[in-house]
């Protein structure tokens, strides 16, 4: 709406755009700066605001005396896998529910739709006992199956709304060039909304990035801790040091931030369909 | 379209959803039966010899605990409270963006969105250190404002432990909201407004008589989507306070975690998360039956 404003209003929105800024942020700027505060700073009475003795000696406290890069590794690993997985059958998934008129697609959408509100810790116990069965218990490839499985619904609404916007046309001409359908959606199809396909990566790695409960659950191994798991075993092996856990939380933080912030527009076109968790 | 005869071809987007419908049937529809069934069963990780059907003997149970009874009323507290307060302050941001550009305005949207991209348990840490009851910057701001003279011990007291939780909800919450009713905000045809405007409508009435009504499916699905979310979302809870102290702050999520976690209760978890799932389908009917929602798509 573009309209002729008093000076009162406009004060107005920017003091609550202020507002919504500072709220947004502090905890953030919070966490980063006590990363950097020595522990004397930390543990005193007198709390600074801004940075007095910066030191970078909790993060190499982290580095040293803990196995996070362990964890970091373990994490990229899960998220990875797990997304570039996610990502090939999303596009098949997607592909289907916008390009064919088939019996049960209606159903299929509604069963997407039903499982976004399946509650996750109703699978816990099942799958605990599914996976000691199967040897799945503590390996990475257990968390991977589940990332997979828990993030294909929303991938797949992603993937079909993209698909809906690339023009029928541009697929027509290649199958007159010779292609068959498979050769189609990968050299004309997807490189058409690449930007889609990037948000759905991105969207993926970063719920498998953020994932604790079926981690803490199912990942015992020192060597096959994920980020939540380890940071959750720093509070009791090192006493609450803060700073080294804000240390290891910005470092934890700073990698899908930026991935984030860079698809966070692509993101709000799948969000206006309506099919979104989290 | 390709040359493939035609029986092949209606059987082409089948075999592209297989995978999904292979792994959500595996990983998700199996576990959940799974559960159901485990839900009528005496069954302890650690006596698997000792398994038996005991019929609603786990419901019987449930029934009866008080903590059940207390993690009810937690939950609604949780969800209900955050989620006003998510949606509220969500909403208002929306408003702000929508009315017009300014400076910076992509920067700004990067940074006031970006609490939404930060891992639970990264939040959890977070703001149980800024809680902290002898060096927490909260506790720092509000004796500096004269609100309170001495520090608060905001996660350990049962009056004010699961509020400080929804606290870093909200936090967590208010750019969900916001970037979905800011894309149904700006999917209002912009004639709407200036029709009203022509007719001397004030800004109120054209916010109640135009921008709401054509709101309303965004907010009711986003509202939906989100109550489902928060009531299964144990990760700040379990982080910052274990549910404690003395369960104040336990909701049905983190207790299912923590009984299927710590004590390896089986039976009794999986008839906890039956109870969770039947109350949330319930709601989600009702919810979908009251808002009307779906009708006027259809």
């Amino acid at each position: 709406m573009i309209q002729r404003r008093s000076i009162r209003q406009r004060l107005g929105r920017a003091l609550g755009l202020l507002f919504f800024l500072c709220f947004a942020l502090f905890p953030l700027y919070w966490m980063v700066l006590t990363s950097f505060k020595p522990d004397r700073e930390l543990f005193s009475e007198q709390v600074n605001y801004w940075p007095v003795h910066p030191t970078f000696q909790h993060y190499v406290d982290v580095l040293q005396r803990t196995a996070f890069g362990v964890y970091l590794r373990n994490s990229l690993a899960a998220a990875s896998a797990a997304a570039l997985v996610v990502l090939i059958i999303a596009i098949f998934g997607g592909y289907a529910l916008a390009r064919f008129k088939f019996r049960g697609r209606q159903m299929s959408l509604m069963a997407l739709l039903a499982t976004q509100m399946f509650p996750g810790v109703v699978l816990v116990a099942p799958l605990y006992l599914l996976f000691s069965k199967f040897h799945l218990l503590n390996t990475l490839l257990g968390l991977i199956l589940i990332y997979i499985t828990l993030n294909i619904p929303f991938a797949v609404f992603l993937m079909r709304g993209y698909f809906a916007d690339v023009p029928v046309e541009l697929e027509e001409a290649a199958y007159i060039d010779g292609c068959n359908r498979i050769e189609a959606i990968w050299r004309i199809v997807v490189p058409a909304l690449w930007p889609g396909i990037v948000a759905t990566i991105v969207f993926v790695f970063v719920a498998a990035w953020s994932e604790m409960v079926f981690a803490v659950m199912f990942i015992n191994d020192e060597g096959l801790k994920t980020i939540p798991v380890g940071l959750i075993m720093f509070v009791s092996k090192f006493n609450v040091s803060w700073g080294m856990m804000m240390a290891a939380t910005t470092m934890a933080l700073v990698p899908i931030a930026v991935l984030f912030g860079y698809i966070q527009r692509y993101l709000v076109q799948g969000l206006t369909m309506g099919a979104v968790k989290g | 379209m390709p040359k493939n005869s035609r029986a092949v071809r209606r059987l082409v987007p089948y075999f592209m959803l297989s995978p999904s419908y292979l792994f959500i049937g595996a990983l998700m529809l199996v576990p959940l039966l799974m559960a159901i069934l485990y839900s009528t069963q005496y069954y302890m990780i650690f006596e698997p010899f000792n398994r038996a059907f005991i019929g609603l003997g786990n419901y019987l149970n449930i029934f009866k605990d008080p903590v059940f009874w207390l993690a009810v009323k937690n939950t609604l507290v949780w969800t209900f409270s955050s989620l006003v307060l998510q949606f509220t302050l969500g909403m208002i941001l929306a408003l702000l963006l929508n009315a017009g550009p300014f400076f910076g305005k992509p920067l700004y949207q990067a940074l006031v969105f970006l609490p939404w991209a930060v891992p639970g348990f990264l939040i959890g840490m977070t703001w149980k250190w800024m809680f902290n009851a002898q060096f927490g910057v909260i506790n720092d701001l509000l004796i500096r404002a004269q609100i309170i003279s001495q520090p608060i011990g905001f996660l350990s007291m049962p009056s004010t432990a699961l509020l400080s939780v929804v606290l870093a909800n909200v936090w967590f919450g208010v750019p969900f909201f916001a970037i979905t009713l800011l894309a149904g905000l700006q999917a209002i045809p912009y004639e709407l407004y200036e029709a009203g405007n022509i007719e001397g409508a004030s800004s109120t009435r054209l916010f109640w008589h135009v921008t709401l009504p054509l709101l309303k499916p965004t907010m009711i699905v986003s509202t939906l989507l989100r109550v489902i979310w928060i009531a299964n979302f144990p990760d700040l809870i379990y982080i910052m306070t274990e549910g404690g102290p003395a369960d104040t702050s336990q909701t049905l999520s983190t207790y299912i975690f923590l009984t299927g976690y710590k004590s390896l209760n089986i039976g009794y978890s999986a008839g906890l998360s039956v109870v969770l799932f039947l109350a949330l389908v319930v709601f989600a009917v009702a919810f979908i039956k009251l808002t009307g929602f779906g009708r006027e798509e259809a």
